[in-house]
């Protein structure tokens, strides 16, 4: 089985987050958050539902952007970009979204020629080369191309998210949950596209994920954000930051019990709820 | 445009006071209406700043404009011989039944067919594209095409955009044409009034700026239809709940929307043709 690509710590960043806050009315979900990813490294976000790991993936492409702080791609802060220069910023993005986000009135083809067409990348001769190449290399066959995307399972289409977001030649791949919802054989075939790209494609990837597997696999190194509220006053969101060896036995303990799916103070919390409520209601 | 949090866990916040309450019902409005103001300029600006492709504007403009014809058609037919129906015994009495052509034809080419027209339309292709947009956004479709570079108000909502203001008007035409058909077949056929004393007083009192007038509204009414519609769809939120509301909203908004310009622009016609022919009745 292939092994992830060696980080190269001496590379300069392509992706730089400093001092990041995303506000969202009354919710913060990130604060002061600053993180930088080298080119070539395959950075793995990993943490709770909700404690703003694809929110990180959306002010990283500038479909968000931060409330305070600000958002670096190549040395370029986004917020200084205007409308075009921030196209061609994305068109440098590959993005493969959680559930796919395939545009459900286009077939297979189409879809994976999407960002070639619109931004006449290439012939109409070519892109249907690059289409076919492209779901080949994601393991499917030439005839799913006339398909709609309905007609597809859950694996299917999460390959040709990433078939689309291949097919315009990204330097960056962002990868959003990508084996939720997947079976765990699927979920394995998805992993190692992931780290066949990276190897083959010599992309820089950041994947967001709660599977420790995905973890394991493709990544050289791991941040854990930790949601907000649970955060103890004045500590950083980020509670984990290095390779992924060494994560399982941290000192933390939040983060081990993480690693190990393990309830931890969740299962203290439930009875303390459940007790209150009961004492609320007993007649006194 | 907003962005829907869905995820974000709540920060801790100060309990709202009722004042905080009023502040922010104020701060919302406002806020809304600013939002579809700037929806609405982003459209009108993408329309110039680049041409939709034929291949998107087909099938959009077969679903809004072919799709609506029947519906518009038995509504306009229906509309005409209820008038005639209703307004026959009375007219009749008085020994005005020759004139009923007159007061048939002149209501729907002024106000019936082209706010009936516009209503059908809201409701059929409104809702529905209310519906669709509210599903791209929480499938992160929409994401997903920000994420590959093509401004989703480019691609998504200039060509509804386009195909309802274009449209509108060959459906108040064909409102107004049947409407004008079933008046006369239930006038002339069924309570039997003299058809050349009927087509000969309508062709009295109906002019062609009559026609023009109706239809000069309907260019409003498509407007307002498809920049609340998509508005409504880009701002879902998430859920099969969000989305049904967003599609419910997109046509109770619209037709307020269609009803309060029916008026605005009668009052403003009414001014200007009084200024221009001082002698005349009304126009509208």
């Amino acid at each position: 089985m292939s092994q992830p690509a060696a980080p190269n710590p001496s590379a300069e960043p392509i992706i730089e987050l400093r001092n990041v806050t995303m506000r969202f009315r009354h919710q913060t979900v990130l604060r002061d958050v600053s993180l930088q990813v080298h080119r070539g490294q395959t950075l793995c976000i990993i943490g709770e539902s909700g404690c703003g790991k694809t929110v990180m993936l959306k002010l990283i492409i500038g479909l968000l952007a931060p409330t305070e702080g600000s958002v670096w791609f190549a040395g370029r802060n986004l917020a200084g970009l205007n409308a075009r220069e921030l196209v061609e910023v994305r068109l440098r993005f590959g993005f493969l979204f959680q559930m796919a986000a395939l545009f459900d009135s286009l077939t297979v083809y189409d879809n994976v020629a999407f960002g070639l067409r619109e931004h006449h990348l290439a012939e109409e001769k070519a892109i249907g080369d690059i289409v076919i190449e492209r779901l080949r290399e994601v393991g499917l066959p030439p005839e799913v191309q006339h398909k709609k995307p309905a007609e597809l399972s859950g694996g299917q289409r999460k390959r040709v998210g990433l078939a689309r977001a291949l097919a315009i030649g990204p330097e960056v791949m962002l990868y959003d949950e990508p084996t939720t919802g997947l079976d765990p054989i699927m979920s394995d075939v998805i992993n190692e596209l992931i780290l066949r790209t990276q190897q083959t494609m010599k992309t820089t990837g950041v994947v967001v994920t709660h599977d420790m597997k995905t973890v394991s696999k493709v990544a050289d190194r791991v941040v854990m954000l930790y949601p907000l509220p649970r955060l103890r006053g004045g500590e950083s969101q980020m509670l984990y930051d290095g390779p992924p060896g060494p994560i399982e036995n941290d000192p933390d303990p939040r983060v081990r019990q993480f690693v190990r799916g393990e309830a931890g103070e969740r299962l203290l919390e439930l009875a303390t709820q459940r007790a209150a409520r009961e004492e609320a209601t007993s007649p006194r | 445009m907003a962005i829907a949090a869905t995820t974000a866990p709540a920060a801790n916040e100060p309990p709202a006071t009722p004042i905080h309450r009023l502040g922010e019902q104020v701060f919302d409005a406002v806020s809304e209406i600013g939002d579809v103001a700037s929806f609405s300029v982003q459209t009108i600006v993408w329309i110039f700043r680049k041409r939709a492709r034929w291949s998107v504007l087909t099938p959009i403009f077969y679903a809004i404009g072919v799709n609506s014809v029947s519906v518009v058609a038995i509504t306009g037919t229906f509309i005409g011989m209820v008038l005639a129906v209703q307004a026959y015994h009375q007219f009749n009495m008085m020994g005005l039944a020759t004139r009923l052509g007159s007061v048939i034809n002149i209501s729907i080419v002024r106000e019936l067919g082209p706010v009936l027209a516009a209503t059908m339309l809201a409701g059929r292709v409104g809702s529905s594209m209310a519906a669709e947009l509210g599903t791209m956004r929480v499938t992160e479709q929409v994401d997903a095409l920000a994420a590959l570079g093509v401004n989703p108000i480019y691609y998504l909502v200039v060509p509804r955009f386009l195909a309802c203001v274009l449209l509108i008007p060959l459906l108040t035409l064909m409102a107004d044409f049947m409407g004008v058909i079933g008046g006369a077949v239930v006038s002339t056929q069924i309570m039997k009034i003299d058809s050349f004393a009927y087509w000969k007083h309508t062709r009295d009192f109906v002019e062609s700026l009559d026609i023009f007038a109706g239809v000069f509204k309907s260019y409003f009414f498509g407007s307002a239809i498809a920049l609340i519609s998509c508005h409504r769809g880009f701002n879902s939120r998430a859920g099969a709940e969000g989305v049904g509301r967003a599609a419910t909203e997109a046509f109770v908004v619209s037709f307020i929307a269609i009803l309060f310009l029916d008026f605005l622009i009668g009052m403003g016609w009414n001014t200007l043709y009084r200024s221009l022919w001082p002698q005349s009745g009304t126009l509208i």
